[in-house]
């Protein structure tokens, strides 16, 4: 175990935790990339396609190597960065991307074939022979590039999502950050300070600086306790702000139990909605790596991150390290590391000029060309003027400069400028509305700097919105120039990474040149570059560089890459946010749903709905069983059924009745009160939308129905018509669907059963005949409607009492009308019922259908203008022959299955012969043998005619007669009785 | 996104159901002799402009106000909405 003294770790605890099935140790305050550095472990992962060893890069969310799978069981998860892991007692970590051991991975091999694998790949190789793609190639490819893996198990942590409004919103709690939302909090703003990692501080965490000559945590404590007695501030850590949405949106993820061994009675985390006024994007800085041969060793590692390890968790990659720099900034993490008693082998500086501000060897002008050790850094070359010489180093920190993270700021596509002196890309100034850039995500890196530009940053963000704020009392701190040369990557024949993580190296970069994939965005898809889960954090900028030295082009001529959320990985688990199995959409019951689950029904989902689908009874062995006796039942005594889930809209005013023509092709305004008509709507294009009823029950007073799944959209479309195109007509609507329990009494005794709990209402015939309509009362006292409209052909009613009372009545009237045989029925035996009548339903109005092909196309008005009716006039639908007929199968045990396609008896079947399809189908306890409903070419003059319904998908046929639609009762009798 | 509803202040985007171009407020009339000429323009032709686009929404999980939003559709910036009913009462010669 490698400690060095100090850190932010509470060395009084110890957490154990494997790694690899390693046991290992580490305190509260690590990550398990530092906990990983302290067991002395450099090489945690292999490379994506080459599969080389892998260490840590950098210690924030940047880290494109440490990936690795945590917990077991079902909460196994992959591909989380080491770096990002909070340590926890009993933490179970593995490597990923290995075949066999970690130290001897046999897709190692790879590697050794990496000219195969140059930029541009997978659009060169594998294309031959074609067959091979499938069955070889993209299963290898697969298996040879996958990550981590699933633990094919359903999650089982909770996830939530939640919505926050604040005046402004801070991302990022490091020096910037934290004098921002100090100032706005001061001013009694309402603020939010958001903040990746669990602790607050940012890049003060990782620095050796003094603030006011104490220790930069002594600040950030007071600061914290300020922030405590602060009711307007929520400072919420383990928050990532991943993307900047459209009017001051943001979307968070707060990893509210990632850091637990299991989250307990808390969820795992949420996804906040973040609705800011305004914004400071204090997001920091991550640092670039200089690109040189075998650069990608375990021990090779960013400079800052390096010395973040040293400073905050008191690690160190290895006992003697070496720094290779462009600038000052290199030999800031020699002088911490010498601090902490590290050995520093050299500090290698590109710049001729260049002087060691301590006591460790400088090689001034030279590079780091080479490096030796398998599976961990061992040793360096270093060369200068030519010459090459081989140091003992077990680590190398880089540092190639910083890149402002501008990322947030050009999610709504601004473009970042490039900056000369700090050689950089800053965020272009207000490219996301309302938003400030303050710190070193807008190149005011020194701490200093950093303090005053947050706090200026909340200043100006207020003073937008009206509030006055003011520069609080910061303190003291170091203010050094950014001092760095230009220097991209050291030439030379050996493979230099540019992205650990998908494997890009200079030579790679070098052949999108060669072979014209220049543009940035070629670049990328040419090379994969930038487009791992580390969107290429470390990367991009450096690669951009090569490419412009290439090209001989400046670099903002070459471009720059556009940046989209979210900023760092986000759990599909998350995003879901709890929405997920039952929880997926709301479940809408009926008012009769306890009596019928009481009964045993067996549900089906319709929609939102959850409504009954037969109603089984003992000794019935098969759903087919209990659906004919539902049949049967109904068409011998009488059957009740659910039917609530039929939209309903109140429609009122004195131009009801004309809203209503318009709205329907067939004529409503002429409708007597008290009577209920069919109607029928169209699309605005002619084609058939939606059907119902329409019931007048005072002159100013209509209700109309619509099916069940169109409930909505058909809602929306009549406040459409109303409120866009006749707002002049004195009309309102309502949508009473769940105000009403409606249940469906049908049959030959379905008058009898009624007359039992009406409250002296004349049911005879001439009193309240087919299709009559009426309020009254039931039950003594409570109020109803009642429509004498049937769905399935026989005597039918349909009766509503307010919902509360549905549950009631159905039991009510099973109960009186036992003698009559009462039965309820589900769905299946209303379709059963529906089509024996040759009703038209959803499978027929799917929205390809036409008046005309329904045998409604004489209903449309030509009287009268109204949706859809010039529309329907059109030749192209008008010459359309296909017509609603019914299909019998000339073999009684014949199979009819919707979605099979009509031909002529014994002709060719191809889509030139088809002459229509099957919309519905059944098996007819009433006939005794499956039927069909289906559109077919001149249907109506083909009555009789014997003609094959084929699936030639699964080999089916079956030779039908056309009949009328109307299985049962063609005349109609039974309706009218 | 955010849709200043014109009665009831900001609201989210989520509440709303979207349908398309205005111009659908512009119906032609069905018993004209160019009514199919009409109505085929109406029914078929829309604009895509890159730029400000009055739309129609649909305050669903709200009050079900029609409203026409005037939206860049470049920046997405939104520059006002208004009550549909009142600007199709406009268009009729303000019988209000």
């Amino acid at each position: 175990m490698t400690r060095l003294s100090g850190g932010l770790i509470d060395r009084g605890t110890t957490l154990n935790f494997t790694f690899d099935g390693r046991a290992m140790t580490g305190h509260p305050g690590d990550t398990l990339a530092s906990a990983l550095l302290a067991n002395d472990v450099r090489l945690i992962g292999r490379s994506f396609k080459y599969h080389r060893p892998r260490g840590l890069v950098a210690a924030g969310s940047e880290e494109p190597n440490a990936m690795v799978e945590l917990r077991t069981g079902a909460r196994q998860e992959p591909n989380t960065r080491a770096t990002m892991a909070e340590l926890f007692n009993g933490l179970s970590a593995r490597s990923q991307n290995r075949v066999g051991s970690l130290g001897f991975d046999l897709l190692a091999v790879n590697d050794l074939m990496s000219p195969f694998f140059a930029a541009g790949f997978y659009y060169k190789t594998f294309m031959w022979p074609k067959a091979f793609w499938e069955k070889l190639y993209e299963p290898m490819i697969r298996r040879a590039a996958g990550l981590g893996s699933l633990s094919m198990l359903p999650d089982p942590d909770s996830y939530d999502k939640g919505f926050l409004h604040c005046d402004l919103l801070v991302i990022g709690g490091g020096a910037a950050g934290l004098a921002a939302a100090l100032t706005a909090a001061r001013a009694g703003a309402q603020v939010i300070l958001a903040d990746e990692d669990f602790r607050l501080g940012g890049r003060l965490l990782a620095e050796s600086h003094a603030l006011n000559d104490a220790p930069a945590t002594d600040w950030i404590a007071q600061i914290e306790a300020e922030f405590a007695s602060l009711p307007n501030l929520r400072v919420m850590t383990r928050t990532t702000v991943f993307g900047a949405f459209d009017h001051g949106i943001y979307g968070a993820v707060e990893r509210v139990g990632d850091h637990l061994a299991t989250p307990g009675q808390n969820v795992r985390q949420t996804l906040w909605r973040i609705t800011a006024k305004r914004t400071v994007l204090a997001a920091g800085a991550t640092e670039r790596h200089i690109p040189f041969a075998n650069n990608d060793r375990p021990g090779v590692m960013l400079a800052g991150a390096m010395r973040a390890y040293a400073n905050r968790w008191a690690v160190s990659p290895a006992q003697s390290v070496a720094i290779f720099t462009n600038g000052d900034d290199g030999h800031r993490t020699a002088l911490d590391l010498a601090a902490k008693g590290v050995t520093i082998a050299g500090v290698i500086d590109t710049r001729a000029g260049a002087r060691a501000q301590g006591d460790y060897p400088l090689f001034a002008g030279a590079v780091v060309s080479d490096t030796k050790g398998r599976l961990g850094l061992k040793r360096i070359a270093v060369t200068r003027e030519g010459q090459t010489q081989w140091i003992e180093a077990g680590a190398l920190g880089v540092a190639g400069g910083w890149n402002p993270n501008v990322h947030l700021a050009s999610h709504h596509r601004g473009r970042p400028v490039w900056n000369d002196d700090l050689l950089a890309f800053l965020p272009e100034p207000g490219a996301v509305p309302g938003m400030v850039v303050a710190g070193a995500a807008n190149g005011q890196g020194s701490t200093h700097a950093a303090l005053q530009s947050g706090a200026q940053a909340a200043i100006d963000a207020l003073a937008g919105l009206g509030m006055t704020a003011h520069q609080p009392d910061l303190p003291r701190a170091e203010d050094a120039p950014v001092n760095q040369a230009a220097f991209w990557h050291v030439p030379g024949k050996g493979r230099a990474w540019v992205d650990f993580q998908n494997d890009v190296t200079v030579k790679d970069i070098k052949l999108a040149h060669q072979e014209n994939m220049r543009p940035v965005e070629h670049l990328k898809r040419w090379t994969t570059l930038g487009m791992a889960t580390d969107q290429g954090k470390t990367a991009n900028v450096t690669a951009l560089a090569v490419m412009a030295e290439l090209s001989g082009q400046s670099i903002p001529a070459t471009g720059t890459t556009i940046f989209r959320p979210p900023y760092t990985g986000v759990s599909l688990s998350v995003l879901g946010a709890g929405d997920t199995g039952t929880h997926f959409r709301p479940r809408r019951l009926t008012p009769t749903h306890t009596w019928a689950a009481d009964q045993g029904a067996v549900f089906v989902e319709v929609g939102q709905w959850m409504r009954a689908q037969y109603f089984p009874r003992a000794g019935e062995t098969h759903w087919r069983e209990t659906v004919d006796r539902e049949v049967l039942a109904t068409r011998a005594g009488v059957g009740l059924c659910d039917v609530t889930t039929l939209g309903k809209v109140d429609v009122q005013g004195a131009d009801a009745g004309e809203f209503l023509n318009r709205i329907y092709a067939n004529a409503m305004g002429s409708l007597k009160v008290g009577m209920v008509r069919y109607g029928l709507m169209l699309r605005e294009d002619g084609h058939a939308y939606d059907d119902g009823t329409c019931a007048r029950l005072a002159e100013d007073h209509y209700v109309v129905t619509t099916t069940t799944a169109q409930a909505g959209p058909v809602y929306r479309h009549m406040e459409f018509a109303r409120q866009c195109l006749w707002p002049d007509l004195d009309v309102q609507l309502i949508s009473t669907t769940d105000a009403w329990a409606q249940i469906s009494v049908a049959g030959p005794n379905a008058r009898k059963l009624l007359e039992r709990v009406v409250d002296g209402f004349d049911l005879s015939n001439a009193a309240f005949p087919f299709m009559a309509c009426a309020e009254l009362s039931v039950c003594k006292g409570l109020r109803a409607r009642l429509f004498r409209i049937s769905f399935s052909g026989e005597l039918a009613y349909e009766i509503a009492v307010p919902a509360r009372y549905g549950n009631a009545l159905m039991a009510r009237m099973i109960a009186l009308g036992a003698d009559l045989g009462a039965t309820p029925y589900g769905t299946e035996a209303l379709g059963v019922l529906r089509i024996e009548k040759g009703h038209a339903a959803g499978n027929e109005l799917n929205g390809q259908t036409t008046a005309q092909m329904l045998g409604m196309g004489r209903m449309v008005s030509t009287k009268k203008d109204s949706i859809g009716a010039v529309m329907s006039r059109r030749e192209g639908l008008t010459a359309e022959t296909r017509v609603l007929v019914g299909l019998q199968p000339v073999d009684a045990s014949a199979r009819v299955a919707p979605g099979m396609h009509l031909f002529t008896e014994g002709g060719a079947q191809n889509t030139d012969t088809d002459q229509g399809w099957i919309t519905s189908a059944c098996y007819s306890p009433h006939l005794g043998s499956m039927i069909g409903l289906g559109f077919l070419a001149n249907g109506a003059d083909r009555m009789g005619e014997v003609i094959t319904a084929a699936n030639p998908l699964e080999g089916q046929s079956a030779a039908l007669r056309v009949v009328s639609p109307h299985f049962v009762d063609p005349e109609g009798g039974r309706l009218r009785d | 996104m955010l849709i200043p509803h014109p009665l009831l202040g900001p609201r989210d985007a989520q509440e709303f159901t979207y349908l398309g171009d205005a111009s659908l407020l512009n119906r032609p009339d069905g018993l004209a002799d160019t009514a199919p000429e009409a109505f085929n323009d109406y029914v078929y032709l829309r604009d895509n402009p890159a730029g400000l686009h009055r739309e129609l929404w649909f305050h669903e999980q709200g009050d079900r106000s029609w409203l026409i939003v005037t939206r860049n559709t470049v920046t997405h910036e939104i520059l006002g909405a208004e009550l549909a009913r009142d600007v199709a009462l406009a268009a009729m010669g303000g019988a209000q």
